[in-house]
């Protein structure tokens, strides 16, 4: 699961052709606290058709997340502040959504699928009922009705036994089993948009295969749009149609996934391709980025990476670099990125 | 199918034998509960993003404190409060020249003027007077029972906590005894067995049934230190018991003590006030706050002046002292809230 | 399940004995001969002390004087007062006063408590946040006798909002509003003040955001999701409060005039009726304990990773 597989996805299930079912442009979050303006992201665009897997890479602290939280309208505000851009979805800026607007695309349209199941569900009530709460509201379907359609998605997900677990509270499941219930939450109303949100990484290293492929094998059925939003470069590899890397708040490079994990463009993500432990290498020491992330209230000038880049000149600490467009779909936001992409993928 | 693990099990709340801390009016403390300063850091993993750690140097727990305490508004407050009621109450002749036992009758039921700036009482006496010498009574009482509360509570918690066994069952029960029984009926039992009171006979009632909640946090607080380790190594090296608690148990379990004994100390000026005003408190012969309120009811409707001074005192030493605990505990420990 | 109740209420019995001894010891040892302290300075006939010593075993080694009377109390005889009034028919007039009075005060404190808690926990850092916890923070400043002597004389008397004293023997329901806030107003504050912790907190927590995010109406996700989990630390308090607040009423009931348990046992504490004070307060302590049982029993029900070994 670790080493990187850049075996070929099968295609047809495709990025091609279609407008973009959603299209994040320009996007710009703060957090205003007591202690500063926290700049979350600056700048982010990225978008996604409807059957495409894009995965959004990044460390804690890069606005991944916060990301997809404004995407879903769920971001905590105050002391989040959006300070511009638009996301549209099918081309209609859902930023200037009313607030009922908004509410009937979150759950229906676009649905959510949080890391950790356990903090995710109400510890109160059964995963029936919190299952079902979406038809009851959402297709004013009766109790019963909706338990039975509970019961229908927790067999989709291939929970053993679902009949009889309907009743069970989320604590009387295991990881995986929670795992799957929150996605079977966020198909429930056949939603055009999931975005995942580090959804296997409070799981063990081998129920987490399963809950990826599950969850890849009912999106390409459904044909649906997916966010993936990992630290994980090993889960990216299998599932991912293309990759937006995240650093700071903006994204510094974004590729086709065969083409990202060939040839990397940005010193960022060939520091981190370089960092991750391969099995023909075993005994070579394990490359690492040097430093830390930037303190998101003290971003440095120029290029954010740049204290950690082992390419760094004097215009990365002055010049922000645009993401350069390489080709289609592709991008580095890196002043070198000729050089960066000539050298070769060590580690 | 594997069941939740384990750890995920340690971490859920269990039903405990023990008693709710709160309940009753004798401990206000840790239902003051609020959340202010809570800043980016201590939410949830859905929350925003990690600011990366602050730049200022690393410092103790206890400079922390200060630092978070020297920001917070209700700290000067209540301390320049509380140092003008404390030093009222130990030079009341800083602020009146008049005999607050010099009750002439034709003065009975005044309104405030310039000679009585407070008006008179009932029996004539002057209220300013009063109520500046009420103050005494007052905080020596609140300081000398809070200073019972966390020796009684503090030995019975640390022996409880530090040997553990069939000390820890008895002790337990013990305090489940003494909480059973709401502080002021118990006090006012205890006091009208005496026929001769005194200060230190209320002093004695509040403490004696006041000590339990100090005794549950310092329990609390010494099993955690001890399991710690450098407990552990320091009696690996051969420390002995009272090195070890000494050294090592008490320095911990000090900070939540402090703050429940400044929010006790205003509770018990309050069940003393409580207790004169039922007129089984402090003897006549004390000036008290509680008795003179007690006193001035029969005459509301002709002076209410008499009332509501001493009243505004006592609600604003005990608001000074709450307060104060508020501070405190925010300064200290975030997770006590 | 079963079997923490069993090992629950084996629990309370050494508890239940150590606080009535506790109370026996107080009100028959510590103040010296209780017969002769019912006579204060007069000195009683010595013929009437010695019929009364053998009537209450006080010539008997304490713990023997104890062993009668908690013998008798668990048969329901709670003994006569030395005037020979039957204890237990005082408390049967008393009690379902002091219930009625407990019961007002525990609505106000839940209805207002609780709503105060939600806006201002909903609200944190605004004006209304603000105002609701000065207020709490005041009226938990502010000693119960003030509070209930100035609110009897002006909502009361003065301006006549509410009846100011309760007829003797059976009040009013309309009699016990004031008392009833009077008595309620301190836990109003504790109640107001947790469920805004607990607000605020919730409101952070996860599946808050999952309701949120699955596009559920603010409303529902305000009170399905949010005051479900929230209330669960206030309704233990609440259900321990139930049981504070008959034995909190001694101050309220001695202002308001109201016949029930803490008037009770304030006019037997001064008259030193012994037997009284002893009888009524382990009934109290008994309804303490039951009520504590209670709560530790509902807290299981409220939350079902609760599970009782």
């Amino acid at each position: 699961m670790t080493t990187i597989d850049t075996k070929k996805k099968p295609e047809g299930s495709g990025s091609a052709g279609a407008a973009p079912l959603l299209e994040v442009d320009n996007l710009h979050v703060e957090f205003r606290t007591r202690e500063g303006v926290a700049k979350a992201i600056n700048g982010v665009s990225y978008d996604v058709s409807a059957g495409e897997t894009l995965a959004v890479l990044g460390e804690s602290g890069s606005g991944k997340s916060v990301t997809a939280q404004t995407i879903m309208g769920i971001l905590d505000m105050p002391p989040g502040h959006i300070t511009g851009g638009e996301i549209r979805f099918h081309g209609k800026d859902m930023l200037k959504m009313s607030k009922e607007e908004r509410r009937k695309i979150r759950g229906q349209k676009i649905s959510m699928i949080f890391q950790d199941a356990l903090s995710a569900l109400n510890p109160v009530y059964s995963v029936g009922f919190q299952l079902a709460e979406m038809f009851t509201v959402h297709r004013g379907m009766s109790r019963k009705n909706a338990k039975l359609k509970a019961i229908e998605l927790m067999d989709q997900v291939r929970i053993p036994a679902a009949k009889d677990r309907v009743d069970d509270y989320p604590h009387q499941f295991s990881g995986g089993m929670r795992q799957r219930i929150m996605i079977a939450m966020a198909l429930a109303l056949d939603p055009e948009l999931i975005i995942a949100d580090e959804p296997t990484t409070a799981l063990d290293v081998t129920v987490q295969a399963q809950v990826m492929d599950l969850l890849a094998e009912l999106q390409r059925e459904r044909n649906m749009g997916l966010i993936l939003i990992t630290h994980d470069l090993g889960v990216v590899a299998d599932v991912a149609d293309k990759i937006a890397v995240m650093y700071a708040g903006r994204i510094v490079e974004q590729a086709p996934v065969r083409e990202l994990y060939r040839q990397p463009t940005h010193p960022y993500t060939k520091g981190l391709l370089e960092s991750i432990p391969r099995l023909d290498h075993k005994g070579r020491e394990l490359y690492a980025i040097k430093g830390l992330p930037p303190n998101l209230m003290r971003i440095p000038s120029g290029c954010a990476f740049n204290p950690r880049c082992p390419y760094a000149q004097d215009i990365c600490r002055s010049d922000v670099p645009p993401l350069h467009r390489i080709s289609a779909g592709r991008g580095s936001a890196c002043h070198f990125w000729e050089t960066v992409m000539e050298g070769e993928v060590r580690g | 199918m594997p069941d939740m693990n384990k750890q995920q099990r340690e971490q859920l709340p269990t039903a405990s034998d023990e008693q709710p801390q709160f309940g009753s009016i004798e401990n206000p403390g840790l239902m003051l509960a609020d959340e202010e300063g809570t800043t980016l850091e201590k939410r949830g993993a859905y929350a925003a993003p990690e600011v990366q750690g602050p730049q200022s140097k690393p410092r103790g727990a206890w400079g922390e404190a200060w630092r978070e305490l020297r920001h917070n508004p209700s700290f000067y407050v209540s301390g320049v409060l509380l140092l003008f009621l404390i030093f009222m109450a130990f030079f009341p002749g800083v602020f009146t020249d008049i005999d607050p036992r010099h009750c002439p009758i034709l003065d009975t039921n005044k309104d405030p003027s310039g000679d009585h700036w407070f008006g008179t009482n009932v029996q004539g006496c002057d209220v300013y007077a009063r109520t500046v010498f009420g103050a005494r009574a007052s905080i020596i009482v609140g300081v000398a029972t809070t200073a019972l509360i966390v020796v009684i509570g503090g030995l019975i918690g640390a022996l409880s906590g530090y040997f553990g066994g069939w000390l820890d069952t008895i002790l337990a029960r013990v305090t489940d005894i003494f909480f059973g029984i709401p502080l002021l009926l118990a006090a006012l039992v205890f006091m009208s067995s005496f026929k001769d009171r005194t200060v230190w006979t209320v002093v004695a009632a509040l403490g004696i049934f006041g000590w339990m909640q100090i005794a549950r946090i310092m329990r609390g607080s010494v099993i955690t230190v001890k399991k710690s380790d450098y407990v552990v190594a320091a009696r690996a090296l051969g420390a002995g018991t009272g090195r070890i608690l000494g050294r090592h148990v008490l320095p911990n379990a000090i900070a939540p003590v402090i703050v429940v004994a400044t929010i006790s100390l205003g509770t018990f000026i309050a069940t003393e006030a409580t207790l004169s005003f039922l007129g089984i408190g402090l003897p006549p012969t004390e000036i008290s706050w509680g008795a003179d309120i007690s006193s001035a009811t029969t005459a509301l409707r002709d002076s209410p002046y008499q009332l509501i001074f001493p009243s505004i005192f006592l609600s604003v030493t005990v608001f000074s002292f709450i307060l104060l605990g508020d501070a405190v505990r925010d300064a200290l420990d975030p997770k006590l809230r | 399940m079963g079997r923490y109740v069993v090992r629950r209420l084996l629990q309370m019995i050494p508890v239940f004995i150590g606080t009535t001894f506790l109370i026996y010891y107080m009100v028959y040892q510590l103040g010296g001969d209780p017969i002769s302290a019912m006579f204060g300075d007069k000195g009683a006939d010595p013929v009437f002390v010695r019929l009364k010593r053998e009537e209450f075993h006080l010539n008997d080694p304490l713990i023997v004087q104890y062993w009668y009377y908690i013998t008798d109390l668990l048969q329901g005889n709670f003994g006569t007062s030395f005037n020979g009034r039957p204890v237990a028919e005082e408390l049967k007039r008393a009690f379902p006063v002091s219930i009625r009075l407990a019961m007002i005060a525990f609505a106000i404190e839940v209805v207002i408590g609780v709503g105060l808690g939600l806006l201002s926990g909903l609200r944190r850092g605004k004006l209304a946040d603000t105002m609701v916890l000065a207020g709490t923070l005041v009226v938990i400043s502010i000693p119960v006798f003030v509070l209930g002597t100035v609110a009897q004389f002006w909502l009361g008397s003065e301006w006549g909002i509410f009846e100011a004293t309760a007829s003797v023997g059976d009040p009013t329901w309309s009699q016990l509003v004031l008392p009833g806030l009077v008595l309620g107003s301190l836990s109003l504050a504790f109640v107001a003040r947790l469920t805004r912790t607990s607000v605020a907190e919730n409101m952070r927590a996860d599946y808050v955001r999952t309701a949120t995010a699955k596009g559920l109406p603010r409303r529902r996700v305000v009170t399905r999701h949010l005051l479900r989990n929230s209330l669960i630390p206030v309704v233990t308090f609440l259900g321990a409060d139930l049981g504070a607040l008959m034995a909190g009423a001694i101050v309220t009931e001695g202002i308001f005039n109201v016949d029930g348990v803490g008037r009770l046992i304030y006019l037997a504490v001064t008259k030193h009726e012994s037997s009284t004070v002893v009888g009524a307060v382990a009934a109290l302590v008994m309804i303490y304990l039951v009520m504590n049982l209670i709560v530790d029993l509902l807290y299981a029900v409220l939350d079902p990773r609760i599970r009782y070994a």
